[in-house]
């Protein structure tokens, strides 16, 4: 028996708690020195953001076991609901308004997730990934003729067209396409590490529940898990509402964090990107989603030194390390690697 | 009614553009059983292949189609033993995001090359429409050639998957791969040879494409091809037919709507109608439907 | 586990990179420049969809400063860094070029990122002029034609040298109407840009006093920007006479191929996006015949300083440039004029530069004369006073209207 009495599950989620808490210690730190670059400072919200991003949807994918290619979408509705509820709520202190932004994000993106479960329960596979394609394209087109003002008599919204006439001291809030501007930057490092601890943390003990037993016995066979009388609809719906909940607060922060935000940011190739991070990472190993989500994220940046070869080179890259973690030789070479350890735990137990 | 007929006309020709791109979708999706993302960048260098033979070398048209299925063909087969062979034995998910990467990889390539400003493709045709009607309905050349261009198309890819040898070492591969290699079939060879059709498919759309709507840049290939893939999953993808179908319904859902609902929403409209379909039938128009074992 | 030394690797990789990139910008604190050039930094779409307005900034920007330090006196250092047209990227790419010391900055090229990079710099307090980005969300401080808001507050440190999205639209529509080039008027614009719906906003503001009579109003979006028959055949079937695009030469060069196709040849009156088209490679100029369009630029015209700049453009990049490239070097040229005979300005901090040149540019009397206008001036609004120059397209070229 191990010494802490810990299954091989619960080591792998505290060593990623720890690897969590510890890059936010250091970043933090590094920070208060002074020692981060501009460009790594501005890119610390935007990475929890793509990191809660990816967990929520390794829920889906790795979890639950179907491809989302629309998971931007929930980000999307999150983005602009919580900009919005932000700009809207009379709460003064900044980490109460953004909590309560993000709840709204969320309320909103687990709404559209239960609205896109319905019928993304009766189909399969890649049938199932275009029509999370699909709602993803038709919220961004819906986002894109939206049109929201507040003066004070209140929030006004207009469809299509923008109709509003504002009283004195009025404000448009989202303007249609031209997105959201001016935003209020209160979403803060310390808020996207709290979202990101927060999801693991809901991740973690789902996975480990009856009800994350349930989904991934669905995900394994769901004949199988049918015949034994786990209702189908119910834990797929649950897994894909939470996964768009917290895909919303996601956007929430990331928008929050931004000046301008507008409907064509989340489009197909953002879904496509937080599945890289997903895929990259290895489904349902929450800790390979948050590597690569950060590592991803930073790449680009990191490759500016390539000038006009950048995104050439980032695709390079890509591909060869899909080709390199999927390579059986490197693969049996690792397990060698491995094995002496593996063999201690096996004499452990 | 006029009026009806010429959106009629007009969606069928887009349709029938998207349907030239989705049969090459179809295609590698039926045997290979990958999403091929970088089938929509493959159609833009067949496009830019074709465009420099004829605008730069004086090329007839006909040699810069040639050129351009050649060319792709060998870059299909190029990008599948690099990218795609290695992981063969991989999860789908993971072949789906180099799939990916190699569309990162043709866009920012083709950019490099050519330079990101926008080319205009050269007539083929005559811009000169048919006119019927007294001119009341107009029919582009190039709207015609593609419509044909596509059952041609579409009866050769079912004639060759029915009737060939290669065609049902191609269907044997997709039914069960290790089956198919049992029975001797190389099954490498044959999914090496379906990207080679699909490619040359991709540079003959890609010239058509652009015939049709003749803008040129580096990221061109990039909306029509998933446009293609939802056509292609609208009429049940891995059929060649279904393809065709999903194609040409496609095109004139989008034009339909845009004409009589909204421009503003016509692309969520195209997607809501794909949504109701697969409801309905959740394998696609065409698709065939898989009795699950147990 | 197996994936683990993978996904090391990679990590290393990048990390390795990530260093290689911090080592360049680290030694530099913004504002204290070691060396003896003004650095001025800009951001652009240099890859992605919009990649043509992004490199030809980029250009145009570069042959300035390489004229400039032709000239042996103050010296510029320039760099433009990639946003791929997305207002995340872009304040990546501001910050990055805040990490190499960028002490004035030239803006973003399109108008989404444009907006996102004026207010960061406006919080950094770093000098932004920018070439193309023509959104009022930039400069701020704008009223909304449609609501009457003002829904961005003016940033001192932000000036435009294009004309500012609504000016453009007001314009145009008082044009026609003054000539009475349409009586039945069709509107086709880009409804996901904000550009082209900006445009719209005024143009249908400023016609609905003006009493013109718009028939038909249509949009597209970068998804569906392939076929134009609705459009077209919407125009046409109420009787437009008049087609008005505020869009870019892109999208106007399919809907003149596809209406010609269509039988319908309609006046077109484009904006300063519609510059360029003559310039698209194998475009058939006949199809254009008759196009006017607003423009500060035009390639063709025979003045020294614009055929200087064309040939040198054409022999460095092999395109003929369009009003990007044309606003990009002005703007290196203006921030030139602004500060060449003052003292200490390659060691002067960003935010000092932003002091000088922010007094000098609404000081009222710095007047500045480049490629797309003459003794132009900014005030405190932020937007130049420089007015579209009514051009047509006669024989594939341009001619002035007046």
């Amino acid at each position: 028996m191990n010494k802490l009495h810990l299954s091989k599950a619960s080591r792998v989620n505290f060593a990623t708690y720890a690897m969590v808490i510890a890059a936010y210690a250091v970043l933090q730190f590094m920070g208060g020195a002074g020692i981060l670059s501009a460009t790594m400072r501005g890119q610390l919200v935007p990475i929890c953001a793509y990191v809660a991003m990816a967990l929520s949807l390794n829920l889906t994918v790795g979890v639950l076991g179907e491809l989302s290619l629309g998971h931007a979408g929930f980000m999307s509705v999150g983005a602009f609901a919580g900009a919005v509820a932000a700009a809207a709520l009379p709460i003064p202190s900044a980490p109460l308004r953004l909590a309560a932004a993000m709840a709204a994000g969320a309320l909103f993106a687990a709404l559209a997730g239960a609205l896109v479960g319905v019928p993304v329960l009766r189909l399969n596979g890649d049938y199932l990934a275009i029509v999370t394609l699909a709602f993803g394209q038709i919220i961004k087109s819906i986002v894109e003729n939206l049109y929201i003002g507040m003066d004070s008599r209140g929030l006004h919204t207009s469809f299509l067209e923008n109709r509003l006439t504002l009283r004195e001291g009025g404000l448009m809030i989202l303007n249609g396409p031209m997105g959201i501007n001016g935003i209020n930057k209160i979403s803060t490092f310390t808020a996207g590490f709290l979202l990101v601890m927060l999801i693991l943390v809901v991740i973690f003990h789902l996975v480990g529940s009856r009800t994350g037993r349930a989904i991934m016995a669905l995900r394994d066979n769901r004949i199988a898990a049918e015949s034994v009388g786990i209702p189908v609809t119910k834990y797929k719906l649950m897994a894909f509402v939470i996964a768009a909940a917290m895909a919303g607060a996601a956007g929430t922060l990331f928008a929050l964090g931004q000046n301008t935000i507008t409907a064509s940011k989340f489009d197909f190739n953002t879904s496509i990107l937080i599945l890289v991070f997903v895929v990259l990472g290895g489904q349902g190993r929450m800790w390979g989603s948050i590597i690569a989500a950060a590592l991803l994220t930073i790449l680009p940046e990191a490759l500016r030194e390539f000038a006009d070869y950048r995104m050439l080179v980032y695709a390079v890259v890509l591909i060869l390390v899909m080709l390199a973690t999927n390579n059986p030789t490197l693969q049996g070479f690792f397990t060698s690697l491995f094995r002496k350890n593996k063999r201690k735990e096996a004499a452990g137990k | 009614m006029l009026v009806f007929l010429n959106h009629l006309i007009n969606g069928v020709s887009l349709g029938s553009v998207y349907a030239i791109i989705a049969l090459g979708y179809t295609m590698v999706y039926g045997i290979a059983k990958m999403l091929n993302f970088a089938h929509g960048d493959v159609i833009m260098v067949g496009a830019y292949v074709c465009f420099f033979a004829v605008s730069s070398y004086n090329l007839p048209p006909l040699v810069g189609v040639a050129l351009a299925a050649a060319v792709c063909t060998a870059l299909g087969i190029l990008i599948e033993r690099l990218a795609y062979k290695p992981l063969r034995q991989a999860s789908s998910l993971a072949v789906l995001i180099t799939a990916i990467g190699v569309s990162y990889l043709l866009q920012n390539g083709a950019q490099i090359l050519w330079s990101s400003n926008i080319k205009m493709f050269p007539a083929f045709f005559s811009s000169q429409p048919i006119a019927l009607f007294g001119g009341e309905l107009k029919i582009t050349i190039a709207a015609i050639v593609t419509v044909l261009a596509c059952v041609v198309i579409m009866a050769a890819l079912v004639w060759f998957t029915g009737r060939t040898k290669m065609g049902k070492a191609m269907r044997a591969c997709s039914e069960d791969k290790a089956a198919a290699q049992l029975m001797g079939i190389n099954v490498n060879a044959t999914i090496s040879m379906t990207f080679a059709i699909g490619s040359a498919l991709a540079a003959i759309a890609g010239v058509l494409f652009c015939s049709a709507y003749p803008i040129l840049t580096p990221t061109t290939g990039a909306m029509p091809g998933i446009k293609a893939f939802t056509a292609a999953v609208f009429g049940g993808i891995g059929s060649i037919p279904g393809a065709l179908l999903g194609g040409v319904l496609l095109g004139m859902i989008e034009i339909f709507a845009s004409a009589y609902i909204s421009t503003q929403l016509s692309n969520a409209i195209v997607f809501a109608v794909l949504i109701v379909v697969l409801l309905v039938r959740p394998t696609g128009l065409l698709g065939k439907q898989v009795r699950e074992k147990v | 586990m197996k994936k683990f030394l993978a996904l090391l690797l990679a990590l290393t990789l990048t990390l390795g990179l990530a260093a290689c990139g911090g080592d360049d910008g680290g030694k530099d604190v913004p504002g204290q420049s070691g060396g003896p050039a003004l650095r001025i930094g800009g951001v652009g779409p240099l890859t992605g969809g919009a990649a043509i307005y992004g490199n030809a900034a980029k250009g145009g920007a570069e042959i300035a400063a390489e004229e400039i330090n032709a000239l042996g006196g103050l010296q510029i250092e320039l760099r433009y860094e990639d946003d791929a047209h997305d207002a995340e990227k872009s304040v990546n790419a501001y910050n990055t070029l805040k990490d190499w010391g960028m002490q004035v900055f030239l803006g973003s090229v399109t108008s989404a990122p444009g907006a996102a990079t004026a207010a960061e710099s406006n919080g950094d307090h770093i000098f932004y002029l920018t070439p193309s980005a023509s959104s009022t969300a930039v400069i701020g401080g704008v009223v909304n034609p449609l609501t009457g808001s003002v829904d961005t507050p003016r940033r001192d440190n932000v000036f435009q040298m294009c004309f500012v999205d609504p000016d453009q639209g007001a314009y145009s529509a008082q044009y026609i109407s003054d000539n009475g080039l349409g009586s039945k008027i069709a509107v086709i614009y880009k409804n996901d840009d904000v550009y082209s719906t900006g445009i719209f906003n005024s143009f249908s503001a400023k016609a609905g006093e003006l009493g013109l009579d718009i028939v038909s109003v249509t949009t597209f979006t970068t998804d569906s920007q392939t076929d134009f028959s609705v459009q077209i055949a919407d125009a046409k079937n109420s009787g437009a006479d008049l087609v008005y695009l505020p869009t870019y030469y892109e999208a106007n060069a399919l809907i003149l191929t596809q209406a010609n196709a269509a039988g319908y040849s309609p006046k077109y009156f484009g904006v300063d996006g519609m510059d360029g088209i003559l310039s698209v490679k194998g475009f058939d100029a006949a199809l254009a015949e008759g196009v006017m369009l607003l423009t500060p630029f035009n390639a063709d015209a025979e003045d020294e300083r614009t055929k200087s700049f064309v040939s040198k453009y054409q022999e460095k990049y092999g395109d003929v440039p369009n009003q990007f490239a044309a606003d990009a070097y002005d703007c290196v040229y203006a921030i030139y004029e602004a500060l060449k005979d003052e003292e200490g300005v390659t060691e002067a901090s960003a935010s000092d530069l932003c002091d000088k040149l922010t007094a000098k540019f609404t000081g009222g009397s710095f007047t500045f004369t480049g490629l797309t206008g003459e003794n132009m001036t900014w005030d405190a609004t932020g937007a130049v006073s420089k007015y579209p120059r009514g051009m047509y397209i006669e024989n594939g070229a341009y001619v002035g209207m007046d």
